[in-house]
């Protein structure tokens, strides 16, 4: 069982919704060997209708409480570029791939996205540029993502207010 | 005519603090040693709540008691410091009861407010800020963003103007911001003692700021 997880945070994004549940976009990951699509639509308008085939199946929500387990069992992860989707991707070590919202210029989210992208963290598109990414990328150059290291803070911190042990 | 009289006054105050704050960034700081302290945390909403409790999470048993402080109604940060707190405790001490408490203040600046209001927002806040931060008395505020920490931060800069405590202010701008700070971050850098930023092009950017690479 190979799934694919979309997931655009508490926001809508239905350009990438109505995109990914396309049918050419459903054939595309059905060749790479997905056969489950989960898609976690937030606010959006575009409501796909879920199905179970033998070969394939959709899932369809808005929200859920927490989206670990969902993160958890995909074997890629295709997101909005908010900061918290992508760093809780990233931290589960998922293969990402982050759909820009060209209808949101001038988003600091974008700020993150772009910046891992440039370090080779993960894949970064538009919904028109999608598909093609999707047949033609390869997740093994994907670097992965380290921690980061809350201990430099700590001591750093116990220095300079003088902190004795 | 009184809201002219507040902003007077708010610009007033403002004006002393800045100059009393120039006066205090150029005087060398004394390191005091210590064998414990206080800790005033500013947690926000979502994404700031996850980031500073990563930091709260790797200090010491000496940052005792810890006083966290909450938008109100933000049930989904307060969940996430009693599972933190709780986790503390069980690795530390399991017997003896967690050093913490949680406070909630009205929000200063829901997202995309305008700046003209926030500013009448904020100085509301600073009504329930203040006595807070007065009563606590912390030996530090930690904070990341969220817009509540600005009067929070006012409030501990003003007990040091006062005479009453001299805290410390750690800022710690968010994973997020790789190139431009946010606004928190825009005035905290003022009023900060520690301005500490996660990517080297802000580092850049403000030199006096510290980098110690990724810390959340």
């Amino acid at each position: 069982m190979k799934s694919a997880f979309v997931t655009v945070g508490t926001t809508s994004f239905d350009d990438l919704i109505a995109c990914v549940a396309a049918e050419d976009s459903l054939r595309i990951l059905k060749n790479l060997g997905y056969n489950r699509l989960v898609l976690q639509i937030g606010k959006g308008t575009v409501v796909p209708e879920p199905f179970s085939t033998e070969s394939f199946t959709l899932d369809v929500y808005r929200y859920k409480d927490s989206l670990k387990e969902d993160l958890q069992q995909a074997d890629l992860v295709i997101s909005h570029a908010g900061a918290g989707s992508c760093l809780e991707s990233l931290e589960k070590g998922k293969p990402l791939v982050v759909v820009v919202n060209e209808k949101l210029m001038n988003n600091h989210q974008l700020e993150l996205a772009k910046q891992l992208h440039k370090e080779g963290h993960l894949f970064y598109c538009t919904c028109s540029t999608l598909r093609g990414l999707l047949q033609s990328m390869d997740l093994s150059t994907l670097k992965c993502y380290p921690p980061g290291q809350p201990e430099k803070f700590s001591a750093f911190l116990d220095k300079v207010v003088g902190l004795q042990k | 005519m009184v809201s002219i009289l507040i902003l007077t006054a708010a610009v007033g105050a403002v004006t002393i603090l800045l100059v009393q704050r120039l006066w205090a960034v150029f005087r060398p700081h004394h390191v005091t040693p210590r064998k414990s302290l206080g800790l005033l945390i500013v947690a926000g909403s979502g994404g700031h709540t996850t980031e500073i409790l990563r930091l709260v999470g790797s200090l010491s048993h000496a940052y005792s008691p810890r006083h966290y402080v909450i938008a109100e109604s933000d049930e989904m940060s307060a969940s996430k410091i009693h599972a933190l707190e709780r986790s503390r405790a069980e690795r530390d001490s399991p017997t003896k009861c967690p050093q913490y408490h949680l406070h909630r203040i009205p929000r200063s600046r829901e997202v995309r407010q305008s700046w003209l209001s926030s500013v009448f927002t904020t100085l509301n806040s600073m009504w329930f800020s203040f006595p807070l931060v007065h009563r606590i008395k912390p030996d530090l505020v930690l904070c990341n963003g969220p817009g509540t920490c600005v009067p929070i931060c006012v409030s501990a800069l003003l007990l040091g103007i006062l005479g009453i405590k001299k805290v410390i202010i750690v800022y710690v701008e968010s994973i997020c911001r790789v190139e431009t700070l946010s606004l928190s971050g825009k005035i905290l850098w003022h009023l900060s003692d520690f301005f500490i930023v996660q990517w080297p092009a802000l580092k850049e950017k403000y030199p006096k700021s510290i980098y110690l690479g990724r810390i959340v």
